[in-house]
């Protein structure tokens, strides 16, 4: 997938401007936030699960290896294939190759934010495979031919006038007096279209929650049953996952679904809850003759043991992005690449380099919302910090950032100096107040004047008033 | 070691950089309310900044200077106070993480950390107090500050202060939690996405009602009193410790003399 995270300031921009994405961003607080509140509220032991979850993972990314084995043998024994991909060209041919094997034309997709990563899309196309997406707001945007801008609510940013613009443009089969008002009305549309696509299909794509390192098993989560339809009916199905979806039993699946839903869109559990045991056995009705498991690393296995390696307890739940401030101000494409919010601001930098995707943890107030939801309990912010560490120490921050750290910190660690400078700036800074008590421009900030007035001091400082008062002569002078 | 076993904790007011520039009546007021709690105060004068500009840039080393001279500042006091949630933050958390490299000092900044409390919740949890005794006439509305909130927990402790000052009434906003899009020098990094956030919260604080805007923080104080200023609104924006103390002479924040 193409990416413009380095344009994030101009992109940011765009989207503060676009009224319709701006109207679309405002039901975040209401929806999200407010569901997610009410069912924690519901559930004692949330915070405990928390921290199972996270002990989970943690076991598994210090045993990575062993897990990902044994996960391998059991979809062996299963029937299936796991097949281990160092990157996305690895894992486009792989996924390619499958498709050859049974002479797709067309294949049908579930959600899946790793295939967004692989571009696999673009891929298929041009090796003369159709992809069709089957989640409905997946299969919106690809009508429009945009990327997600949220992770589980990949249209988050279209409204319903914009929806029905794309059916009629797309569906060249639609009546023009069909009516498409209601919300019943378009997804009616969208399963008419889908329903002969799910049966045509040669090849069925999902995503991955889960991969049970026990069982052998993969897991998917949905609202609609499209990831159902789509593996099931299908000559193969094909699971495409990063390796960090690794869990050792069904029972840690289990405990981290009670999180998942929870943390994501305030059910208790998702509608769909999918688990896949390889491919059609001799008794079974139906499902798939081939079962094959794309399994990515992408970047992932250079994080271990990293101060990025949290990051990779990551489920993919969205709380992060739903409360943070900043995501809700301009929105997920602003973040330029596949993943928004502020887990996109670790994970971005460390699949495609800081170079690209600097800004991203730079574009954060630290304010701390989201690792208080993070049903994981990631540090997000300190891995950001981390982030903005690493460029400084590689002389990536910008020389005026630079020059004004560098100018700040000669002056707070010299006490002396820094009172007789911080005096003079309360007098210049009082004065440049006048009577009005406030600055309404200021050449040197203005990042600060341009949007709103800076409070002028009082003009004298703290130490200097202290000292004036005769408090500071009891010799706590160091 | 909570307030009865010593009578008369020696505490360091840490008073912060934003404080001592632009507004050092927040620092009187703290040292006032510090006095009347039973504590003697003592303002180390090497105190400058507690780093967190030059630490949330990403420069440690800058930041484990500057930290280590508050350290040395701050030693030897039984608790160390500061009129901000995002500074005490930054001594309590962040301290002990800038020197995981280097044991000795390690100790010194979680020996620092363990007694360095935001100002309404040393009052409260650690103090005891219950009223500060003072009075002011007006409906006030609290902006939670992030660091002090997800931080340090700081909730109900400036709440319950302000309940017991005489004449104050508390409209609450519904966004008290959402950060107000200060975030130090993000607000001049990403302006518009700065102005995009205070914007919302400067329309919730006046739809509030309330007649003043209140919170722990000056940097939140500055960004959100600059806004509501720039767009012409009424609210008084003033520091908690300013009401708490009733030192409330002085011009609000953004305002002139009278």
């Amino acid at each position: 997938m193409q990416t413009t995270s380095h344009n994030f300031k101009q992109n940011a921009r765009d989207a503060l401007t676009d009224v319709q994405l701006q109207k679309a961003l405002s039901k975040m607080r209401p929806g999200f936030q407010q569901k997610r509140a009410d069912a924690v509220a519901k559930l004692p032991e949330f915070e405990d699960l928390r921290d199972r979850g996270r002990d989970i993972k943690n076991h598994v990314l210090e045993n990575l290896d062993f897990y990902l084995e044994r996960f391998e043998s059991n979809v062996i024994a299963n029937g299936g294939q796991v097949h281990w991909c160092r990157n996305s060209e690895e894992a486009r041919q792989t996924i390619m190759e499958i498709c050859r094997s049974v002479d797709a034309k067309t294949v049908t997709k579930g959600k899946s934010m790793v295939a967004e990563e692989i571009g696999l899309n673009e891929y298929l196309e041009e090796h003369g495979v159709e992809p069709i997406e089957t989640d409905l707001g997946e299969y919106i945007i690809q009508l429009r031919d945009e990327p997600p801008s949220h992770i589980i609510a990949p249209a988050i940013h279209v409204n319903k006038e914009q929806v029905v613009e794309a059916f009629r443009k797309k569906h060249t089969d639609l009546p023009p007096d069909r009516p498409l008002e209601e919300v019943g009305d378009i997804t009616d549309e969208a399963r008419t279209q889908l329903r002969p696509k799910f049966f045509a299909a040669d090849v069925g794509i999902t995503g991955a929650n889960f991969l049970i390192a026990e069982t052998g098993q993969t897991v998917i989560v949905t609202n609609e049953g499209n990831g159902d339809l789509t593996q099931t009916l299908g000559k193969a199905h094909v699971v495409v996952a990063s390796l960090e979806k690794i869990v050792p039993t069904l029972e840690d699946a289990s405990c981290i679904l009670r999180l998942l839903a929870r943390s994501a869109t305030g059910q208790e559990f998702s509608v769909y809850t999918t688990f896949s045991s390889g491919p059609r056995r001799e008794t079974d009705l139906d499902g798939p003759a081939s079962f094959h498991v794309v399994l990515i690393d992408n970047g992932r296995s250079a994080m271990l043991g990293t101060e990025y390696q949290d990051m990779l307890r990551c489920i993919r739940c969205s709380a992060c992005m739903n409360h943070c401030p900043v995501y809700a101000a301009v929105g997920g494409h602003a973040y330029g690449w596949v993943y928004p919010g502020p887990m996109g601001a670790v994970l971005t930098p460390s699949l495609i380099g800081i170079d690209e995707a600097g800004h991203l943890p730079n574009a954060s107030t630290f304010c701390g919302r989201c690792e208080q939801v993070c049903p994981m309990r990631i540090p997000l912010p300190k891995m950001m910090r981390h982030y903005r560490a690493k460029e400084f120490t590689e002389n990536k921050t910008t020389s005026q950032v630079r020059a004004g750290l560098g100018l700040w910190s000669y002056f707070a660690k010299r006490p002396w100096l820094y009172r007789q400078s911080t005096k003079l700036g309360a007098v210049l800074l009082h004065a440049l107040g006048g009577k009005r008590g406030r600055i309404a421009k200021l050449p040197l900030a203005s990042g600060w004047t341009s949007v709103r007035d800076m409070p002028a001091p009082e003009g004298r400082t703290f130490q200097q008033l202290y000292k004036m008062s005769g408090h500071g002569k009891k010799g706590d002078a160091r | 070691m909570s307030a009865s076993e010593n009578a008369r904790p020696r505490v360091g007011l840490f008073v912060t950089c934003l404080v001592d520039l632009f507004r050092p009546s927040v620092g009187f007021a703290t040292l006032s309310l510090l006095e009347k709690a039973g504590c003697e105060v003592v303002v180390p004068e090497a105190q400058t900044c507690c780093g967190q500009p030059t630490f949330n840039s990403g420069d440690f080393k800058d930041s484990r200077d500057i930290a280590a001279n508050v350290i040395e500042a701050f030693e030897g006091f039984d608790y160390v106070v500061a009129p901000s949630g995002s500074c005490a933050g930054m001594i309590r958390e962040h301290y002990p993480e800038l020197f995981e490299d280097d044991p000795a000092m390690a100790m010194r900044a979680q020996h620092l950390a363990k007694r360095t409390y935001e100002l309404t919740s040393f009052l409260v949890d650690i103090m005891g107090v219950e009223s500060t005794g003072a009075a002011f006439d007006g409906t006030v509305t609290y902006h939670d500050s992030c660091s002090g909130l997800r931080e340090l927990e700081i909730k109900t402790q400036p709440r319950k202060l302000l309940a017991a000052v005489d004449g104050t009434s508390i409209k609450e906003m519904p966004g008290a939690e959402i950060c107000c899009g200060f975030g130090g020098t993000f607000c001049v990094k990403y302006p518009e996405i700065s102005d995009k956030m205070v914007t919302q919260k400067a329309a919730e604080i006046v739809e509030s009602g309330a007649d003043y805007l209140l919170a722990g923080d000056l940097g939140c104080l500055l960004n959100m009193g600059g806004k509501l200023k720039r767009l012409g609104a009424r609210t008084e924006i003033r520091h908690v410790a300013e009401v708490l103390a009733g030192m409330t002479d002085q011009p609000s924040i953004g305002e002139g003399e009278r």
